[in-house]
């Protein structure tokens, strides 16, 4: 195999990963309460800005402040304006979620101005290693290897604990989970927790990798990963996973493999891909099973 | 028209004056009509600066309803018709565009479309229906989603919209502008296609279409057990929608003259959606509500923006403020009142009760 298709299937693995990591997230809250959150993208955004904040006393400081100011902001939408939501049909959880999602980001342009920052977090990361006489950079071998370590152990806690347990029973079915006496507020706040410690970490990898921050970071991924857990089959986990990386593997394919003229446009075929796949599957790759509305 | 097969539509059916008074039937579209009359006619009346602002708020308006005819009345919220406007704003330009502006910005047009100069009204209609070919092309796998998943499919359309408009270098000047269009759109040409909007938005969801389309929105499997083929209705309000939402992107490219690919993402997405849900998405009287009321807020919030001299030093509110409250004014209205200001309900007659 040549050096060049290496490079290539290396990064489309790195950004398939992210996307998968997002869609992950995003496929999490859907799961227990049929919300597509768009606020997602500015989970990312406020741990894009820890790191921002914290890199300059130490990398351990900015990793734990972007995967907590993830979480407490997560918690903090979800309490105050996604649990008095909680019985609301999905379509209004949709557009909840894309006035939440708004409201932050113009709230974040109005208080630090929407011109990116420079942010040089772990910049050791970005150089470039030699692997049998290939080379690599060795921030993607890091994406690849923090993105399976984060799926593997998000399919160890939904299989091997109780509260997984209990998150996939009330993603099966919310209402019947809840008589059984699961606490709802409990595995939707775990859900949230998990999903934006999910996004944190997204974050800090794409800082990483691009250097700067800005009140728009999130938005385009999270559109995007969006689709992928539609493809992948909405309010599957595992679909979501396989429907994000997929996207973002081909996006990066699609780019490498397009004439040069054609390149700009990778979108474009990537969502016509899309389109076929649903015309064929409008259930998703995966189908998940009980989301077809009971009576 | 009391259809048997769908027994979601007996309510709404009774809600009504009672058969024979085809007059009271039609209150909500005179009403509505009426608006937009008294608006322009204001208009006449103020200075051309206030004139302006009602003519943008009168496109805005056209693209709410245009929205509506979709949104309202199948209850899936559509991410793409700003991509709709984007592309009859695009074709409008390009075959109305006089030949020297467009050998100046477009110099590489294929010769039938560089000479091409058509009159407003083709250009408007070319508009319109371009962007209802694209609604049926994309509509068409779209559609045979579930409601939530067909939402964020219509992503991929605003998606694609914007990189093809946006790197098409050749037909659309890519990320510049196109200057130079016609510029003929004044109060009383939005005001003329905003009467139109709400007429077409009125028929349809009054048509047997609209109303089976309504049904399923309220139930979906209860219409879908009654016979009601949901895909095609919903398919024919996708392409009436996405009609309406080109015009009004005829409308803005005409009214500013110029076309940029980056005025139709995100925030005018985000501004069309809110201005829908505050006003309420379930009735047309909703749409055209959400569009006066969140004009008349977002002048006062731009004012406020700009600031004021107090004592001769300047209060301004930071930028980002209208945005921020109009997001925020959203969420509440979703958390307080979810039918929107309108509540669900048509405009009526001041003196009618409707018998329930």
């Amino acid at each position: 195999m040549s050096g060049e298709l290496v490079q290539t299937l290396v990064d489309a693995v790195s950004v398939g990963g992210l996307y998968a990591l997002t869609a992950l997230g995003i496929g999490m809250i859907f799961g227990v309460m049929r919300l597509i959150n768009f606020a997602h993208a500015q989970l990312i955004m406020a741990a894009g800005y820890a790191v921002l904040v914290f890199v300059g006393q130490s990398v351990i400081l900015a990793i734990v402040g972007a995967l907590a100011a993830a979480v407490v902001l997560a918690l903090a939408i979800e309490r105050a304006a996604f649990r008095p939501l909680r019985s609301a049909d999905p379509a209004m959880l949709l557009i909840a979620s894309f006035a939440v999602s708004f409201f932050l980001e113009k709230a974040m342009i109005m208080i630090v101005g929407s011109r990116p920052k420079g942010a040089d977090f772990l910049p050791g990361l970005a150089r470039q290693i030699e692997l049998a006489s290939i080379r690599l950079q060795l921030l993607q071998l890091v994406t690849i290897a923090v993105c399976l370590v984060l799926l593997v152990a998000t399919t160890w806690f939904l299989k091997s604990t109780r509260l997984g347990l209990e998150m996939r029973a009330a993603a099966e079915n919310f209402r019947m989970a809840e008589v059984l006496g699961i606490r709802a507020n409990r595995v939707i706040a775990a859900a949230f927790a998990i999903s934006a410690v999910l996004a944190g970490t997204v974050a800090l990898l794409s800082v990483a990798q691009t250097g700067v921050v800005q009140p728009r970071m999130g938005l385009q991924l999270v559109i995007i990963a969006f689709v992928g857990t539609v493809i992948g089959g909405l309010g599957s986990l595992p679909g979501s996973a396989l429907g994000g990386f997929l996207v973002g593997a081909v996006t990066i394919l699609l780019q490498a493999l397009l004439p040069p003229d054609l390149r700009v446009f990778r979108e474009a075929f990537l969502f016509i891909a899309v389109a076929a796949v649903l015309v064929f599957r409008p259930q998703g790759l995966i189908p998940a099973p009980g989301l077809r509305e009971r009576i | 028209m009391n259809d048997a097969s769908a027994p979601a539509l007996t309510v709404e059916a009774s809600a009504r004056p009672a058969a024979g008074s085809s007059v009271a039937r039609l209150v909500p579209l005179l009403a509505l009509v009426a608006v937009v009359l008294v608006i322009a006619g204001l208009a006449e009346l103020a200075p051309t600066v206030v004139q302006r602002r009602i003519t943008q708020g009168l496109i805005n308006l056209v693209a709410v309803v245009g929205l509506y005819v979709f949104v309202g009345n199948s209850g899936v919220l559509s991410f793409g018709n700003v991509a709709f406007m984007a592309i009859g704003a695009y074709v409008s330009a390009l075959l109305t565009m006089p030949a020297t502006a467009k050998s100046v910005f477009l110099p590489d047009l294929p010769a039938w479309l560089a000479s091409a100069e058509w009159p407003a009204i083709g250009g408007a209609l070319a508009g319109g229906l371009a962007a209802s070919l694209v609604a049926v092309v994309a509509g068409y796998p779209l559609m045979r989603l579930s409601g939530i998943s067909a939402s964020i499919a219509t992503f991929a359309i605003l998606v694609v919209s914007n990189v093809v408009l946006g790197n098409w270098t050749l037909v659309t000047g890519g990320q510049n502008s196109l200057m130079g269009l016609p510029i003929y759109v004044g109060v009383w040409a939005a005001a003329g296609w905003a009467v139109v909007a709400i007429a077409v938005a009125f028929v349809h969801q009054e048509s047997r279409s609209g109303l089976l389309l309504r049904a399923s929105r309220e139930d979906e499997v209860a219409a879908a057990a009654s016979g009601v083929h949901i895909v095609s209705h919903r398919l024919l309000a996708f392409v009436v929608s996405a009609f309406l939402s080109g015009i009004a992107g005829v409308l803005l490219a005409h009214f500013l003259g110029t076309v940029r690919v980056e005025t139709f993402y995100l925030d005018l997405t985000f501004l069309i959606i809110a201005m829908l849900v505050i006003g309420g998405m379930r009735s047309l009287t909703g749409a055209v509500a959400g569009a006066v009321v969140i004009a008349l807020l977002t002048e006062l919030l731009r004012q406020a923006e700009v600031g004021v001299t107090i004592g001769g030093t300047l209060v301004a509110a930071p930028g980002g403020l209208g945005d921020a409250v109009l997001a925020l004014l959203m969420l509440l209205m979703i958390l307080f009142r979810p039918n929107g200001l309108a509540g669900g309900r048509e405009i009526q007659w001041p003196l009618h009760r409707p018998q329930r």
